[in-house]
């Protein structure tokens, strides 16, 4: 019981974020990162396509128009300052990867190679450029790796397969967090001056999803059952290519290199919805057009699903008719042994998981629920905010996908996510390692764990009778079709109904496994609470906004409002029930006007 | 179709021992073996533990013997395997329960190996990337799509007999830096690797390049290590 760490700075989660917001904080606290699998098995290793900044290694490029880029890509919703602030610090934030050994792919020269990738273009020409750092079709996975390699090389201090699950608070200040050491069932207290969440996104509340099962959203569920809210959770992306039914992304660089979506009567269909950018617009626009050639009869055998396609022969003849070229100038022209060499793991996915063979077969491929643009609300240096004021809560910081900055407002582009977690971990480490050098130790209470305790207790030990693999697929069903690509009143109102049921339901449900060591069974349970306490945020946010922007589009409400809508929305539990309220978006250098691709 | 799936049960609060227990449920020929195991523990014992996470063999986290070979659960679908399965944890790590083994001796043996660039040299003088040509790129490249799932380490008889032996994924983590040009620090990790523990344990069984999901040649890669052992040269 008495399991008690002293740091000056915990870090919750060991992904991008939470590595770099280690690292930094290591280099002058005492820091701590604690995750609840070894780091390296985090979901930042799933990211395949690049991370954006403007280097302009391969043609002109500045990062004023990647912020506008972004900003546009946002729908208008993301607060510019910080947008300025992550696409300046972006070319420097890449450069120093690759001087921690990040072994991004080259260009002839030597330099490091970027890519076109979805929203991202000459702001002169409004043709794509060429933005997106790479490294294979594995660019999360090299840096995961590399930030992970780092950690080790200064020595930060790892708590692996610990999983948190309480933050305490004293005096509205941070004091450190409550986690229960996997291999053991013993819980422990980590003291502490400033606590950073960098815990991930939640889309594992979506039947298709491409999120690990590490998603069901465990730091924006503990800290908004202590009252601290959670911003914009209306705005989810569903990513464009997924594989048919497993979910399972399919990068957007296969559209990068060429790749163009057909439909069931063999047409392209992107230039009809985006008519300069085509099948490289931002993947709200993409997603939506998808659903629309399916909901029109246009699927494949009408089916719930269109092709994507890379083979050579079909990307040269609309390269040849987009007047694409090189960036030297020459003729633009994709050979087999290129896909190969470009994007090694798609061809994987889809030989293992669908026996197609993606240089010769087109892919089958479905919107899949992929990002959450909204969450725990923070400034541009990573400290939480607590109200639409902006007051900060001192010692708490939040960074990468779990962080609602706002940097990706109602949509994100491409590559702006590995971006994300880069630039904000680095700055939320820096600032929490700052605070902790004048603040003192919050004194712990005595029940410090006693609250986690008991709702692990309550968990293990209930004799209940819901199954938690089938309460878990009835919320994932409802939020999938019910607050998916596009929404309504009657069926947002459905699934908000619905997961109030689940989370009455959820008071009886058992866990069979009664033991402390590696009880994953209790987890699956916990992180199922977490789960529908996200999802109720979730479609309650969906349901208040009326109005369609970026990743949230409404049938009842298809145009964009912003005499009425133009602001973030909040939402916090108080004394049980829900909240809603709003704070103002930072614009600064573009006035939001129609966004058209 | 029915399959009939055997798994390797251990629960160290109660059992001396481990056992299998025969389950039998309805499946599909594409499901991966991972779902079929999220079956078993959803809706039959829900005391069944095994690591999991990306569900797409890019994290890692679930190899495990199916069939008697390593694989990664998510990675192998039941039309690879047949309607009868046998699912066991890896080989050469303490089972901690069912299919859950301590990866830390795996992992403290990755850190042995200093895995990180080494390069005391000033970084280049306009702020900008080091320089590299896709050729010293492109030598590398293999060793580093390692996920550190551990399926070679514990498919190896070597290391099976000797548990301080580094192992085949300590050496290609080892590979990836002493073959990336910008790396500084290659004579230092080719003096450990030269231990007793180290290289002169692989004696080319093969298993480890079977049983890598993400398809490196490991095999090559220790032999490539071996020659810059011998000839003090790396090309």
């Amino acid at each position: 019981m008495m399991n008690i760490h002293q740091f000056d700075v915990v870090v919750v989660g060991g992904g991008g974020a939470g590595l770099m917001a280690g690292l930094y904080a290591s280099k002058t606290a005492k820091t701590a990162v604690i995750s609840k699998m070894y780091p390296t098995r985090s979901h930042t290793g799933a990211a395949q396509g690049g991370i954006a900044a403007a280097l302009g290694n391969s043609e002109g490029d500045n990062p004023a128009w990647h912020m506008y880029d972004t900003v546009k890509g946002s729908d208008y919703l993301g607060d510019q300052d910080a947008i300025e602030f992550m696409t300046s610090e972006a070319p420097q934030a890449v450069i120093e990867l690759e001087n921690m050994g990040l072994p991004f792919d080259r260009t002839p020269e030597g330099r490091i190679s970027q890519r076109p990738f979805g929203g991202h273009t000459n702001n002169e020409t409004g043709k794509p450029v060429r933005r997106a750092a790479h490294a294979a079709d594995r660019t999360g996975h090299m840096i995961l790796q590399t930030l992970y390699q780092q950690c080790i090389k200064n020595k930060v201090n790892f708590f692996d397969e610990y999983q948190v699950l309480d933050f305490i608070m004293v005096n509205g200040k941070a004091a450190g967090v409550v986690a229960v050491e996997l291999s053991t069932g013993e819980l422990h207290t980590i003291h502490a001056k400033a606590v950073i969440f960098a815990t991930g996104g939640h889309g594992r509340i979506f039947e298709v999803t491409s999120n690990a099962y590490a998603y069901p959203g465990d730091g924006a569920a503990i800290l908004f059952r202590k009252g601290i809210p959670l911003e914009d959770m209306e705005f989810f992306q569903f990513h464009p290519t997924g594989i048919y039914k497993l979910g399972i992304l399919i990068t957007e660089g296969v559209r990068g290199e060429g790749g163009v979506l057909i439909n069931g009567k063999g047409e392209r269909f992107m230039p009809k919805y985006a008519p300069t950018i085509k099948d490289l617009a931002s993947r709200d626009v993409v997603s939506r057009a998808i659903y629309t050639e399916i909901k029109e009869g246009r699927g494949v055998d009408g089916k719930n699903y269109v092709y994507l396609d890379i083979r050579p022969e079909t990307v040269n003849k609309f390269a040849a008719e987009d007047g694409r070229t090189n960036p030297d100038g020459s003729k633009f022209n994709l050979t087999v042994e290129q896909v190969l060499k470009k994007l090694p793991d798609i061809i994987d996915f889809c030989r293992v998981y669908l026996g197609v063979d993606p240089v010769t077969q087109m892919m089958p491929i479905q919107p899949t629920a992929h990002y959450t643009m909204g969450g725990i609300p923070t400034n541009k240096f990573g400290e939480v905010v607590i109200d639409d004021k902006n007051t900060v809560m001192p010692g708490l910081y939040a960074a990468g996908e779990c962080a609602c900055v706002s940097v990706h407002g109602g949509n994100r582009l491409g590559c702006n996510s590995l971006l994300d977690i880069v630039v904000f971990g680095k700055h939320a480490g820096l600032k929490a390692a700052e605070y902790a050098k004048t603040a003192e130790f919050e004194k712990l209470p005595e029940n410090a764990e006693s609250a986690a305790l008991s709702g692990f207790e309550a968990l293990r030990i209930g004799s209940g009778k819901e199954n938690v693999f089938d309460l878990s697929n009835e919320m994932k069903n409802v939020m999938f079709s019910d607050v998916g690509i596009y929404r309504n009143e009657k069926d947002m109102q459905n699934a908000l109904e619905k997961v109030r049921e689940l989370k009455k339901r959820f008071k009886d449900i058992l866990v069979t496994d009664t033991g402390k060591i590696f009880n994953t069974e209790l987890l699956n349970a916990w992180e199922l609470g977490n789960m529908l306490d996200v999802a109720e945020v979730v479609a309650l946010s969906a349901l208040n906004r009326k109005e369609s922007r970026g990743g949230h589009s409404r049938e009842d409400y298809p145009e964009r409002d912003d005499k009425n809508w133009l602001k973030h929305s909040l939402v916090w539990s108080k004394n049980g029930k829900l909240e809603i309220g709003y704070k103002p978006v930072v614009i600064t250098k573009h006035q939001p006007k129609a966004r058209v691709y | 179709m029915e399959l009939t799936v055997k798994i390797f049960r251990y629960n160290p609060e109660k059992d001396t021992r481990g056992n299998y227990v025969t389950y039998k449920i309805e499946g599909d020929a594409n499901d991966r073996i991972l779902d079929v195991l999220e079956h078993i523990k959803g809706k039959i014992d829900g005391t069944l533990a095994f690591r999991r996470s990306c569900a797409h063999g890019v994290c890692g986290s679930d190899a495990m013997r199916i069939n008697g070979r390593n694989h990664l659960a998510c990675k192998t679908l039941v039309r690879d395997v047949g309607a009868n399965i046998t699912v066991e944890p890896v080989l050469g790590l303490k089972i901690q329960k069912d299919l859950i083994v301590d990866m830390d001796p795996f992992f403290d043996n990755y850190k042995k190996m200093l895995p990180y660039l080494i390069n005391g040299s000033p970084l280049p003088a306009d702020g900008r990337e080091r320089l590299q040509s896709p050729e010293d790129r492109a030598r590398f490249d293999e060793s580093t799509k390692c996920i550190l799932c551990a399926a070679c380490t514990t498919s190896c008889p070597s290391y099976w007999a000797n548990g301080e032996y580094y192992g085949p994924a300590a050496i290609v983590a080892a590979h990836r830096f002493i073959f990336d040009s910008r790396d500084e620090g290659a004579a230092e990790r080719l003096h450990i690797l030269s231990e007793t523990d180290g290289t002169v344990r692989c004696h080319t069984a093969y298993n480890c390049t079977e049983a890598c999901p993400r398809e490196i040649k490991i095999t090559k890669a220790i032999g490539e290590v071996k020659m810059a052992m011998v000839t003090g040269k790396l090309d």
